[in-house]
């Protein structure tokens, strides 16, 4: 028995006498007694609580007899109470004033396995037909933006085409450089056993053209540009300004998706051509330096052997991999949930979704370029 | 009536964001169970005056006394204890949105007591049901309405019973009746918990419905005007902008 509630059972009146200190920085006190005195004694019909010689108290008494008072309810018991603190009664009747509201506490549903793959595949499939919705606004939105028929501000425009191209150039720079060098260096051993590390120039320039610089900046523009406008977007969401643009009678898909998409499909193809360059160079810094190779010699061998077809191919897709991005980005923020979380899960898909699509896309351009010939 | 006993002392704060000055020479004392107002025109500071003091900001000049001890000059450690007393309930509730309301007002609980989780499940329930809310515990804040969440924002700042409970603009945005109970509820809070209660508020209603005490605060000349019961200062105070403020712009005519 807790020394802080003590129990007095007389005929039909259960006496629970309260007494020292209270308090939520304490374990809390037990009510496993009582329970079990009127589960025995079920002539019990009324419970009297009596807090003469109570001390201190906070939340964690109201918290008692709370649960006493939610107990006897249950129980169709009456409860009186005879000497607690005036405040304590009030932040009770404060509590009891409000019934339950009965129908509204959640009922935690347990689905089975099939249920779940069931639910799964109806979530996907939902989520599939809500991403064409968005493709075919989108293609529309871009359809009018070229027809400069697009209501929205060419200051939004300039500033996203600032932040997509120039202020990109750092990273790419560097992820180009490095990749450029990363090829160089693989080439180099394996081609040196043969005596051919001439052909380190073929390689580079050949996997930077065709495959890497388009494929690399498109990584990075997911994770730097593609999450920026699945957070601003979402963001806005968040703060209802997407609902206001409607109002204002504002499409949302050309007023915010449409420029954000034509700053990246410029962009794209540019940074790919500058990501070339540098790739290139990277590749030429480790044959001058490793393979006794000349700094024209290395260019002349990459202008003979790789045909600008490799280039028009690597331009091309990263066209397709800007309006990717450009998509997954805009399309996780615009269906954005609105609250915090929501916005770092869209942002999160946002790059996922991205990435994929790139690698994915790639992978069936080379199997089709393979097939062609080209 | 026993002696009013100082529970927050403003003393000479100067307020600042960078180099743009906000308010100035600001003197006041918050008693203990007083339920004092911080009123005055939209963007004159008030907001920022109630989070300096709870310790969000530091004030570029003057104290924040909390029972005597200087908010500032003291450990960031003491301080932290003696914020643990502060109640805070921000103007668009602050609940995190991830977290159930049980959850929400259980997170106080669980870092800064030892209770074990049926206990603190307990202790939830009896909170949300003070404010009316009873049922709602597995809900998210995206879920509920907007005065719904102001209570559940009022349960999160009562979890721990704290010694001061500060309220920012709690009726802004709530249709009259639902003020009128929001403002019940701080009352009877502020009779069971004994505490003392800082509200941000210019709602007039509110202001001579529940406050003992208020300061008023001016955008222009950047400092406090005038301090006192509202109702006395809507019978005493000569200042024209306080007047014109209580009364919603109507000036008494002037008598010659």
């Amino acid at each position: 028995m807790s020394e802080q509630v003590n129990l007095t059972v007389n005929n039909n009146l259960l006496l629970v006498q309260l007494s020292g200190d209270w308090s939520i920085h304490q374990p809390a006190v037990d009510r496993g007694p009582i329970t079990r005195v009127l589960d025995e004694s079920v002539q019990i019909k009324k419970i009297v609580v009596d807090g003469q010689s109570l001390g201190k108290w906070d939340s964690a008494l109201v918290s008692f007899l709370f649960q006493l008072t939610n107990l006897a309810r249950k129980k169709s018991l009456i409860l009186d109470h005879q000497s607690l603190p005036e405040g304590a009664v009030r932040m009770l009747s404060l509590a009891t004033a409000v019934p339950k509201s009965t129908g509204s506490s959640r009922k935690h549903t347990h689905w089975s396995f099939v249920d779940r793959i069931g639910l799964r595949v109806v979530w996907i499939f939902r989520e599939f037909l809500r991403f064409v919705d968005f493709l075919g606004e989108s293609l529309f939105a871009c359809h009018r933006f070229v027809l400069g028929k697009a209501v929205y501000r060419r200051e939004d425009l300039l500033f996203f085409l600032q932040d997509a191209g120039p202020s990109s150039l750092g990273i790419v720079t560097l992820i180009s450089v490095l990749i450029g060098m990363i090829l160089a260096f693989v080439g180099a051993v394996q081609l040196e056993k043969f005596g051919a590390s001439i052909y380190v120039a073929n390689l580079v320039g050949l996997s930077m053209a065709r495959e890497m610089a388009a494929m690399m900046t498109a990584i990075i523009m997911a994770g730097r540009t593609g999450a920026a406008y699945a957070a601003q977007l979402g963001s806005m969401q968040v703060n209802e300004e997407v609902d206001a643009l409607k109002t204002m009678g504002i499409s949302p898909m050309e007023f915010l998706v449409a420029p954000r998409m034509a700053a990246l499909v410029l962009m794209m193809p540019l940074l790919t051509i500058y990501a070339n360059l540098m790739g290139i160079l990277g590749g030429g810094l480790v044959s001058v330096t490793m393979l006794d190779l000349s700094w024209s010699i290395y260019f002349q061998q990459i202008s003979h052997s790789v045909p600008l077809v490799h280039f028009t191919i690597g331009l091309v897709k990263s066209v397709i991999f800007g309006v990717l991005v450009a998509l997954s980005g805009c399309y996780m923020g615009m269906n954005s949930g609105r609250s915090a979380t929501a916005v770092g899960a869209a942002t999160t898909s946002a790059v996922v979704m991205g990435i994929v699509l790139i690698i994915v896309f790639d992978s069936l351009v080379t199997i089709l370029t393979t097939v062609l010939d080209i | 009536m026993a002696k009013p006993e100082s529970h927050i002392e403003v003393c000479d704060l100067t307020m600042k964001y960078g180099h743009k000055l906000i308010q100035q020479g600001l003197n006041f004392v918050v008693n203990r169970q007083d339920i004092f107002i911080l009123m005055g025109g939209s963007g004159c500071g008030k907001s920022t005056l109630l989070k300096h003091m709870i310790g969000l900001y530091e004030p570029a000049e003057g104290q924040i006394m909390v029972n005597r001890e200087s908010l500032w000059e003291v450990s960031s450690a003491r301080r932290r204890e003696m914020l643990q007393g502060f109640g805070v309930s921000y103007q668009a509730g602050a609940l995190v949105s991830s977290l159930t309301l049980a959850e929400n007002v259980g997170m106080p609980l669980e870092l800064y007591t030892d209770l074990a989780p049926r206990e603190i499940r307990e202790l939830v329930e009896l909170k949300l049901a003070m404010v009316g809310l009873s049922g709602f515990e597995d809900y998210y804040p995206s879920e509920i309405s907007g005065g719904m969440l102001k209570r559940a924002a009022l349960a999160r700042a009562i979890a721990l019973d704290p010694e001061v409970l500060f309220f920012d603009e709690p009726s802004a945005g709530l249709d009259p009746v639902s003020a009128r109970l929001l403002d019940d509820l701080i009352l009877e809070l502020s009779a069971s918990l004994n505490s003392t209660i800082v509200i941000v508020t210019h709602e007039l209603a509110s202001i001579f419905a529940i406050a003992t005490n208020a300061v008023f605060l001016d955008a222009e000349s950047k400092t406090m005007l005038a301090c006192g019961h509202p109702k006395d200062l809507l019978d005493h105070c000569d200042n024209p902008k306080v007047q014109r403020f209580l009364r919603r712009g109507e000036m008494p005519v002037k008598q010659n």
